[in-house]
């Protein structure tokens, strides 16, 4: 038998569109849901140790492609690493949390990413979320979350024309199809 | 359309990013109460046409409850405050009375003649 993880696939098997921007779901990611008093030493160290960047203030997303911090709520951050460091890093979290009042799960099989490029995805987004998009309300780096459609989401902007989008697993397809739409060539506003 | 501002993550939510949870500062009546506090607690709400203390919900957004004193009549937003509070606070209450000034707290979950 061969030894390591199973063959781990994405819901939608990396799906990908192009048109007025480019959406690709996105690799397996690991994603760790850490809560607890984000202003303790123990969870400070515990995040940042694992994601490997400093503690973001609210709202921010500290890290770059293959780790990060997300700031999720007053007493909530997901961090994102490798998928197959997760099992260690979670053991490693507990360890370090041991005796404090947090909460440590491994959500990466619960969760999808996608990612949008293109200068038009404010644009593509702003027709699906009931959120500012615009540049001064949502500055690169900043984690918004709300609802895609129907369903909550999560995301933020790299850079003008690089986003990440997390969702839940089980609506990956009905997501994908939103921005298929959304992004119809043709379909531009030109709001922003 | 309804924004309240969020005050646990700081966002201006639109009303369909956030979920309602009923009039806010309830006092609860729970086993062992009278059958008369029991019941107004389920049931009676004063509902006036005008300022509503509310709770709040942040569900598509940072999760989170909080509070808002809002005008029905207007949907004049007043604020947003904490939701680990048992009464308005004071610089609620003064704004409210800035633009309300026959305006008083009645700290109860009963309706008020
Ligand atoms: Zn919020």
């Amino acid at each position: 038998m061969s030894e390591g993880l199973a063959h781990v696939v994405s819901p939608l098997n990396g799906a990908r569109f192009d048109g007025l921007i480019s959406v690709r779901e996105m690799a397996p990611q690991g994603m760790i849901t850490l809560r607890g008093d984000l202003a303790a030493p123990a969870i400070k160290n515990a995040a940042t140790g694992v994601g490997g960047h400093d503690m973001p203030g609210q709202r921010q997303a500290s890290g770059d492609a293959d780790r990060a911090i997300l700031w999720m709520s007053p007493d909530e951050l997901l961090l994102l690493l490798p998928y197959a460091e997760v099992p260690g890093a979670v053991a490693s979290i507990g360890k370090l949390l041991e005796g404090s009042h947090a909460l440590v799960a491994d959500v990466s099989d619960a969760r999808t990413g996608f990612e949008l490029r293109g200068e038009g995805l404010r644009e593509v987004l702003a027709k699906l979320a009931p959120a500012d998009l615009s540049p001064g309300a949502l500055p690169v780096g900043e984690v918004r979350r709300t609802r895609l459609g129907q369903v909550p989401a999560a995301f933020w902007l790299k850079s003008e024309a690089s986003a990440q989008v997390i969702c839940f697993r089980s609506v990956a397809r009905y997501v994908f199809d939103q921005f298929r739409r959304a992004a119809q060539p043709g379909s531009t506003v030109g709001f922003f | 359309m309804l924004t309240l501002h969020c005050p646990c993550c700081g966002i201006q939510a639109d009303e369909t990013e956030l979920a309602p949870g009923g009039q806010a500062h309830l006092t609860r009546h729970g086993p062992g109460s009278s059958d008369e506090d029991f019941h107004d607690y389920l049931f009676t709400r004063a509902n006036p046409r005008g300022v509503h203390f509310e709770r709040w919900r942040h569900a598509a957004g940072c999760g989170k409850w909080f509070h808002a004193a809002r005008d029905t009549q207007t949907l004049e937003v007043f604020g947003t405050y904490a939701a680990q509070t048992l009464a308005p606070p004071q610089h609620i209450r003064d704004a409210i009375t800035e633009r309300r000034p026959d305006w008083t707290w009645h700290a109860s979950g009963r309706a008020t003649e």
